[in-house]
């Protein structure tokens, strides 16, 4: 992957022009510790029309107090990106509304993904006090005399009369450990703040520390429902940088994986939105459903939630004999029940009623806050990687790309049912033509990646998981970064649902479908 | 059978015994021992009633382990209930917190009591009945309001608010909806209402507009019970478990119960004033039939009828999605009051044109 390195003061003028020229999906924005040349922020750009890509990179050399020039206002996501980097690096960006810590608590000493950071416990030890909500909002302005001199500007969020709630960290409907603070006027929602990282486990800087092969076990404990993918993701960026081909039999049951754990996914998330709209019946339908996906996957990878099966240069293990007939029957199978879900749950008035124009997103918004997947692709945006990037056997099976226009609940939540039908499809296409051959390829004891960076995206069950790595020729990668599916999806939703009431946040949290430990990393 | 033979024979075999008061006395005590009893054992079945329909619905079994079929299981819950600590809460209102589930299962009994099981055996009769059971199912929801307000949770607060602007709400509907049998009975004593539908049960008699409020009744009771589609109240994926959030132990019981007895109240009331309570289904000119009928005693009508309305209920809300509060009220005051109200000038013009059967 190449990068273009910019002088700071030239960053905005440059992005600027780049926005204006149609790079308007910001897919990752990482921050960097390149040890003596200073720290930096890289930006993947890509535009959503052509998807050309283009990396930009940007250093400061002052690590005392860092400062680059934001970009949330040309792309929204950046907002929760910057607050990203900067909990991690420490690098203040100027001219963001919002400089506060993102995932770690707001008395954290030090920045910990700087390699000169020190873990030591005596520095931060294990507090047992709760944290006390920050409601200060720092933002870092440019003073003109003082060139690049930041100076912090306080704002209040939460007034004090205001009635504020805590929907999570332990709440059914987060799905996770997420917590939203909203302030209330009556049942209408004014206002949303959200702490992320309760679990949030480093799963980065852990990567640093460890060889590649090793980095595999990571990847399923991200978006536990993306398991395949994210593996699959992680995998693709190491064959890149090495060099090494897959059998075609690995690529079949690659996608094969890959689409199962997408009806996985989104079933799920069907039976959850079920739930979280109180309808109990539905949802123990679609999980009915999907425990023959996972016993399906429990056959061949003897997993059921994490399955380790993707590995560097092929698979895990080969097929059972007969599996392949299972998995067409499943297919029959679902295709039937989900006719029975529709009827049942999707297509009941309450349901539409309770979805239908609730926390719409508009295409722009979609891009902006690069909002992919599902999220994106109700909002008519074609961001399906399947179709920008084809990876694995993409290329060659027929699919749609299933898109809808409002943008919406309801759009999102059919948007899913359309996938897994799509998915079906795809399966049907390959299940009867996996060639015979190796399903592994034999691979050096000690991988070592050449110098460079690399970067390969799957399209997850939520949107576009990419993996970053940059190696400096060692055993173990210089920097991983994760783009995470969910944290755009969070990042828009203070946008949508200003207004809502209160039972529209579960709506909306339901079918935006966000996996708290793929947000947290 | 008329039941009041026996209610009789103890009252002059307590007078005889016993100075005039101390045997009203004992009456009284009696009586409420034996509703106390019958509402509990009410509850049991409808706890384990409403966990084996939900597992039908859902192509589950329910509880099966604890006694056969699972049938001890609801008798561990309750004793598992009755042990648990009752946790006081820093900064709430301690009277009012206290005091509130004492009120929602105190106004639940009183209605429960106006219940007409069989021929004389109803506890409370007397000519105002159906203002007396809209007095006393009303009063639940100022217990609700104090639970939320009382708890010092934010949580509460809201699902209490939700609850107060739903439950008086759906009071109306309810009401008009009672009105509109009264106008067909002409009476509203409880006992009178059942003896009319000897010969015919309202559903019948009142046709078309009798249709209507039963189906009004049928949704707006279940909102007065707080259950899906309408347990916005608790909606637990939104307010954890909204106005009773704070509440454990035997407290968390009360409502728990007066929730289950509200609904098997609310169908007691439908199929007293719509199916004929304990009346038996006589058909006209089918004397033979008629007659096999009259052998079921009146407390199997009762009880079975109830059960079946319950059953509605619970295919109602183990089907639907939950609604959002402003769809709620929309769907009652723009929708179910009004058709309420043309509905009850229906029925008055039926009755005043004898167009009933």
């Amino acid at each position: 992957m190449e990068l273009e390195f910019i002088d700071k003061k030239e960053l905005r003028t440059k992005l600027k022009e780049l926005r204006n020229s149609g790079m308007d999906f910001l897919r990752e924005l990482i921050g960097m510790d390149w040890g003596d040349e200073g720290l930096g922020v890289i930006y993947l750009l890509e535009n959503s029309t052509t998807h050309e890509n283009v990396g930009i990179a940007v250093r400061t050399t002052d690590r005392k107090k860092p400062t680059i020039p934001t970009v949330c206002d040309l792309w929204k996501v950046a907002e929760l990106y910057e607050r990203e980097v900067y909990d991690f690096y420490g690098i203040r960006f100027t001219g963001h509304p919002d400089m506060r810590r993102l995932f770690l608590r707001n008395d954290w000493v030090g920045y910990p993904l700087r390699k000169d950071y020190n873990p030591s416990e005596a520095i931060n030890p294990i507090r047992l006090t709760s944290e006390p909500s920050e409601d200060l909002q720092r933002s870092y302005e440019i003073e003109e005399e003082k060139e690049f001199e930041a100076i912090a500007k306080r704002e209040n969020f939460m007034h004090v009369d205001e009635y504020v709630i805590n929907i999570g960290p332990q709440h059914p409907a987060t799905h996770g450990v997420l917590r939203f603070r909203l302030a209330l006027a009556g049942e209408e929602i004014r206002k949303i703040d959200i702490h992320c990282g309760y679990i949030h486990r480093g799963i980065e800087k852990l990567c640093e520390s460890k060889s590649y092969p090793q980095l595999l076990a990571f990847t399923d404990r991200l978006d536990y429902l993306s398991a395949h993918q994210n593996r699959h993701a992680m995998c693709m960026c190491i064959e890149k940088a090495i060099g090494l081909d897959v059998t075609p039999r690995a690529q079949y049951l690659r996608t094969i994986m890959d689409e199962l754990q997408r009806i996985d996914s989104h079933l799920l998330m069907l039976s959850c939105a079920a739930m979280d709209l109180g309808a109990l019946t539905a949802f123990i339908y679609g999980f009915r459903d999907r425990e023959k996906i996972l016993d399906i996957f429990e056959e061949v990878t003897g997993g059921r939630l994490i399955q380790n099966y993707n590995i560097i240069g092929g698979v895990q293990a080969d097929i059972t004999p007969g599996w392949e007939n299972k998995v067409k029957e499943y297919c029959t199978y679902q295709i039937d029940k989900i006719k029975e879900f529709e009827d049942l749950f999707v297509n009941c008035i309450i349901t539409r009623n309770r979805m239908r124009g609730v926390s719409p997103l508009s295409l722009e918004d979609a891009i902006s806050y690069g909002a992919t997947g599902c999220t994106g692709r109700a909002a008519g945006w074609a961001c399906d990687v399947r179709k920008r990037h084809p990876y694995a056997l993409y290329g060659e099976v027929e699919f749609k790309e299933a898109l809808r226009t409002h943008g919406d609940s309801y759009d999102r939540m059919l948007l899913r049912i359309d996938e897994i039908k799509e998915s079906v499809s795809i399966i049907r296409q390959l299940i009867d033509n996996i060639p015979a051959g190796e399903f592994k390829q034999k691979t050096k004891p000690i991988i070592k990646l050449p110098e460079g960076r690399f970067f390969a995206a799957v399209e997850g069950s939520r949107g576009e998981f990419g993996v970053f790595i940059e190696s400096h020729g060692e055993r173990e990668p210089y920097r991983v970064k994760f783009r995470s599916m969910g944290l755009p999806l969070v990042a828009c939703m203070h946008k949508i649902l200003k207004g809502c009431k209160i039972a529209d946040l579960i709506t909306t949290g339901a079918t935006l479908d966000y996996v708290i430990p793929d947000i947290d990393r | 059978m008329d039941f009041s033979i026996i209610t009789t024979a103890i009252d002059n075999l307590l007078r005889s015994h016993l100075p005039e008061q101390a045997a009203i006395l004992t009456e009284c005590v009696l009586v409420a021992l034996c509703l106390v009893l019958a509402y509990v054992v009410l509850a049991i079945v409808m706890i384990f009633m409403e966990r084996k329909v939900c597992a039908a619905f859902q192509c589950r079994l329910g509880p099966m382990r604890v006694g056969y079929w699972g049938l001890l299981q609801v008798f561990a819950d309750v004793f598992k209930m009755l042990i648990k600590e009752i946790i006081s809460i820093k900064r709430s209102d301690r009277i009012l917190y206290a005091l509130a589930p004492y009120i929602v299962v105190m106004s639940s009994v009183l209605t429960f009591s106006c219940l007409p099981f069989a021929r004389g055996l109803q506890a409370l009769d007397f000519n105002i009945g159906v203002f007396f059971i809209m007095a006393t199912s009303s009063f639940g929801v100022l217990g609700i309001l104090l639970a939320g307000w009382s708890s010092n949770n934010k949580f509460s607060m809201i699902g209490a608010m939700r609850s107060g602007g739903q439950m008086i709400s759906y009071e109306l509907s309810v009401g008009l909806c009672m009105l509109t049998m009264v106008v067909l009975g002409g009476t509203m004593q409880i006992s009178e209402i059942v003896e009319q539908q000897l010969d015919g049960w309202f559903i019948f008699k009142g046709h078309i507009p009798a249709c209507i409020a039963f189906f009004i009744y049928l949704i707006a009771g279940n909102a007065e019970t707080n259950r899906a589609p309408f347990d916005l109240p608790e909606a637990e994926s939104e307010l954890t478990a909204g106005f009773h959030t704070e509440y454990s132990g035997m407290h968390f019981g009360f409502f728990y119960v007066a929730e289950f007895m509200n609904l098997f109240i609310v169908a007691g009331i439908a199929s007293t004033l719509f199916l004929g309570g304990w009346a038996p289904l006589h058909i006209p000119r089918l004397e033979g039939f008629n007659t096999v009928m009259d052998y079921i005693p009146g407390i199997v009508w009762m009880l079975g009828k109830t059960f079946f309305v319950i059953w509605l209920l619970m295919w109602i809300r183990w089907t639907f999605p939950r609604l959002r509060i402003d769809q709620v009220l929309v769907l009652e005051w723009k929708y179910l009051v009004p058709i309420g109200l043309v509905n009850l000038l229906i029925m008055t013009i039926c009755v005043v044109a004898e167009w009933t059967f």
